[in-house]
């Protein structure tokens, strides 16, 4: 927050971005965590997991803001912090132009972010992709299902521990 | 020696040059108690089309499909790969032919049966000559519209007895598509039988003969008979489920409609009945409005050129021509134009075509009674 | 007399009388069919695999199956150092190989923030523009079977030899490139190159024409396409649609344009959408003619690049090629307009391994398919491969 303040070699796009951060900030406080403004990828994260998809609806729908575009969710894994996370990058197509990513993150077992596929109908799949690999849930989710791996795969194979199964239907997998 | 006498170097028993002289001499000729010539007859067509489902059906649509899309085709097997279709025969003999272990075996195996013999049965009636004829019959033109119908029960038969959802999903809607378009094919042949006032095939193309050559043509006798050409070119374009209606077994969309569970000597059948039906389809377009046997050159004076291509071999090569030049054309279309989808494809039956082969028919009747 | 059973629509009423079942009265029920489309079909471009219901010809709801294809490219970066990953991106969208690359190293370009030679740049410009123009023609040409045009598919395969014939030329393969590497390209394109290219600019330009005649304007085919499977400009955003399908929504959404990235701002070019004269906007023709149309665009961009690209004095096309690639630790999201959309990737690095933490695919093909259930609901059989054919989908890059 401070480095935006001041104002320094920043870009103009770090710029939108952070203007739009502070919008959202108003609005819920600590909710969300400070503004990481670093040019590769400027993100905030929510800190409220069950508030998640309140903020994307405001983000979505607020005038100032119009995030109307995810471009990506992805799944991450955060084995030092024992947490799972999903990072979103949304951009608010045709009206203003600014991107923000959005990061939320739940406990490593059995924890569970609300969904926000009713408020993006991409999320759906993304979702669904983000389970399949690391096996949060998504509550809320209208479909939720492994997407790429077959249903009765075992574990999550982007986890960081991640041991592949013995066998899978009598083929033996791990070559 | 003129053109014409090339005609006449033949065997003496083909000497005549009667109506149906070779086919009834053929027919009279019996060894002992056996009926030899009543079998030749038959055989006569079967083998032509087997040559030409061979020759011209299967390879020439290779090629000229190749043309078409700027490639070679079939080059491999003997000269500019004219041998491939037996190469492809042969293959097709070898294979297993696998009826699958859920399909209703009776259906399966009778319906290539079906397809085959209705679309070769009409070619009992197709005059391939002044004296050439396999069964001379007084109602020819309703046999042969009647007997392509049986093509719908061998369909039906191959797509519910494969037991497989693309299969239904094809005959079915190759039922309904046949079905539909016999009626605008039937009206527009009428306008034909009109103008001729006769069902008998041969007496059809008689009728159209004359020192004038094409213009003795039905085509060319009336400007209505235009529409009935028109019309019937299109419908049996569908009737034979040629692009752009080949939704029977529209490939993207059924895998292979009605045949995709078919495999050997038997998918070769179901093949033949099609380039046989689609042969059938262009004699009979041929014989109705463009003369059949006659030759399209007219007398011009003292150069006699009708005369000169007149006769029973030259009446067999003038209808293969033009049978084959409507094949040609329907290869042309099925290579230019997408493929419709159903619904526009009974609109088309029922919405426009038929009302307009009613027309013409309204049209024709009108012509035939005040213009002498 | 009881009633014994409903079926789903249409009931049946009999009446029983000593265990012998007489059926009263019959409605014309009608059951739906359960019709799998796929894995092994000839229009799903692939191995996708749509559960239908069916009730006749119209599809009543239509569920996509993926992962046939999953080739654990995720996985995979985990295990490989940054350069060997590039390789792995040729695999994903197989049509357009050189745009997958590309895509791939300006994310981890922009991790290592490294200054890229001007005539690299160009290069980069000049073979991902062929690549579309290759990816275009193959699903023009397989959008004309999925309709029953066999000729166009043809037609447009031989064009496509000749961009095939100029990338082997310059990259050594001719379809899975490794040519665009990390702060370079693998080699200088050689002598010659640009002119041969622009003798195929010369060549293609009256192609395109034929094409239009052949296929675009043909009655059948805009009869099959147009008014079919509208997707509006909203709901396309929101599923974030991108690239030609986006644009045939309507909404004039280029990244070369609107997330400049390389050489593109100096080049001029219009980002085409449709007008809707020709087709209504948002449906299966809009998406087609954006294509067709971007592919003028591409020869003119092509164009461009050849007159502006710098001489080849003293240029070492790795100059820039980092010797061990390890950017600081990070995140970054970044993107490029490939032929289906935008990709992107999203990479995660710990500034210490010389593997990625994290490298995530957004794939186009993948986002812009998830539409496809709302899309085909109460379509025809033959309307849902229209569909299917102008996502225009490669499962390479959906299951990834």
């Amino acid at each position: 927050m401070a480095e935006i303040e001041e104002g320094k070699g920043l870009s103009q796009s770090l710029h939108q971005s952070a203007a739009a951060y502070a919008v959202i900030r108003e609005q819920f406080a600590d909710a969300i965590s400070d503004f990481d403004a670093n040019e590769t990828m400027p993100f905030f994260e929510v800190i409220e997991t069950e508030k998640w998809p309140d903020i994307a609806l405001f983000m979505r729908d607020h005038p100032k803001l119009k995030f109307n575009y995810m471009a990506c969710l992805s799944g991450v894994d955060y084995p030092a912090e024992e947490k799972l996370g999903i990072v979103c990058n949304l951009e608010s197509l045709g009206a203003f132009g600014h991107r923000i990513a959005v990061k939320v993150k739940c406990s490593r077992e059995g924890g569970s972010i609300p969904t926000a596929a009713y408020v993006w109908h991409t999320a759906n799949w993304h979702e669904r992709e983000a389970y399949d690999m690391f096996g949060m849930q998504f509550t809320g989710h209208p479909d939720h299902r492994r997407i790429l791996c077959p249903e009765d795969w075992e574990g999550f194979p982007l986890r960081k521990d991640y041991k592949v199964q013995e066998s899978y239907h009598g083929i033996k997998v791990p070559y | 020696m003129s053109v014409s006498a090339i005609s006449q170097i033949s065997l003496p028993f083909l000497m005549g040059n009667n109506l149906n002289a070779w086919s009834d001499a053929l027919a009279g000729l019996t060894i002992s108690w056996f009926p030899l010539g009543l079998v030749i007859i038959a055989a006569i067509p079967l083998v032509f089309i087997a040559l030409y489902a061979l020759t011209y059906g299967v390879y020439g649509e290779r090629k000229i499909s190749a043309f078409m899309q700027d490639r070679l085709g079939p080059m491999e097997v003997g000269k500019w790969g004219i041998l491939q279709t037996l190469a492809d025969i042969l293959k097709l003999l070898q294979k297993e032919d696998i009826v699958p272990t859920s399909a209703d075996k009776f259906l399966f195996v009778i319906g290539p049966g079906i397809l085959f013999v209705g679309s070769f049965l009409a070619f009992a009636v197709l005059p391939f000559s002044p004296a050439f004829i396999g069964a001379n019959l007084n109602v020819g033109l309703f046999y042969a519209i009647g007997i392509v119908s049986l093509e719908v029960v061998g369909i039906l038969a191959a797509g519910w007895g494969s037991n497989n959802k693309w299969s239904l999903y094809g005959a079915v809607r190759s039922v309904a598509q046949i079905v539909s378009y016999e009626i605008p094919a039937a009206i527009a042949l009428l306008c034909g039988a009109m103008m001729a006032g006769t069902l008998d095939m041969q007496q059809i193309s008689v009728l159209q003969s004359g020192p004038y050559g094409f213009a003795h043509f039905f085509l060319f006798q009336s400007p209505i008979a235009w529409l009935p050409f028109l019309i019937y070119f299109i419908a049996s374009l569908a009737e034979t489920n040629r692009a752009p209606f080949d939704i029977p077994e529209a490939e993207s969309e059924l895998v292979a409609g009605y045949f995709t569970e078919y495999s050997g000597m038997k998918f070769a059948v179901i093949f033949l009945a099609e380039y046989g039906s689609m042969f059938m389809v262009s004699a009979i377009i041929s014989i109705v409005f463009l003369g059949g046997w006659n030759s399209p050159l007219p007398n011009l004076g003292s150069v006699a050129l009708y005369d000169w291509t007149s006769g029973p071999v030259w009446g067999a090569f003038w209808i293969i021509s033009k049978g084959f030049f409507f094949i040609f054309v329907q290869m042309w279309l099925r290579w230019t134009l997408p493929r419709l989808r159903v619904d526009q494809l009974m609109y088309l039956c029922w919405k426009v075509l038929t009302p307009f082969a009613f027309i013409s028919f309204v049209l024709t009747a009108i012509w035939e009674i005040y213009v002498p | 007399m009881q009633e014994l059973g409903m079926a789903e629509q249409g009931s049946i009423r009999v009446s029983r009388k000593d265990d012998n079942v007489v059926v009263i009265e019959k409605d014309l029920a009608t059951e739906e069919m359960l019709l799998s489309m796929g894995p092994q079909h000839p229009s799903t471009h692939g191995v996708l695999k749509l559960e239908c219901m069916t009730d006749g010809e119209v599809v009543t709801s239509a569920e996509p199956y993926l992962g046939y294809l999953h080739r654990c490219f995720e996985k995979h970066c985990e295990v490989v150092d940054y350069p060997g990953i590039v390789p792995y991106t040729d695999r994903m969208d197989y049509l357009a190989g050189m745009n997958n690359e590309w895509a791939y190293c300006i994310a981890v370009e922009k991790l290592l923030d490294i200054e890229i030679p001007r005539r690299v740049e160009f290069i980069r410009v000049m073979v991902s523009e062929l690549n579309r123009i290759a990816s275009h023609l193959v699903a023009i040409g397989t959008y004309g079977i999925d309709l029953g045009a066999f000729t166009p598919f043809l037609f447009c395969f031989r064009d496509r030899e000749h961009i095939l014939n100029l990338l082997e030329w310059a990259s050594g393969a001719r379809m899975l490139y490794n040519y665009i590497w990390i702060g370079g390209v693998a080699f200088d394109i050689p002598a010659d190159f640009n002119k041969r290219v622009k003798e195929f600019v010369d060549y293609f330009r009256p192609k395109v024409v034929e094409l239009y005649k052949l296929l675009t304007e043909n009655e059948i085919f805009v009869k099959r396409t147009k008014g079919i499977g509208i997707m509006p400009a909203d709901v396309a955003i929101n599923y974030a649609w991108s690239g030609p399908m986006l644009r045939g929504s309507g909404v004039q959404w280029d990244l070369r344009r609107n997330d400049p990235y390389s050489v593109y701002p100096e080049l001029d070019f219009n980002v085409p959408v449709p007008d809707g004269k020709f087709s209504d906007i948002g449906d299966c023709l809009s998406r087609h003619l954006v294509r067709a149309l971007e592919m003028e665009e591409s020869l003119n961009i092509i164009e461009q690049c050849i007159s502006k690209m710098p001489g080849s004095d003293g240029f070492n096309p790795r100059s820039a090629v980092p010797k061990r690639v390890r950017p600081k630790a990070g995140e970054v999201y970044a993107r490029a307009e490939n032929p289906r959309g935008e990709l992107g990737f999203y990479i995660q690095s710990d500034g210490k391994s010389t593997k990625p933490l994290r490298c995530k695919a957004r794939s186009s093909c993948f986002v812009n398919l998830s539409a496809m259930k709302d899309l085909s609901k109460g379509q025809l059989i033959p309307d849902l491969v229209a569909i299917i054919g102008s996502i225009d989908i490669v499962l390479g890059e959906v299951d990834r």
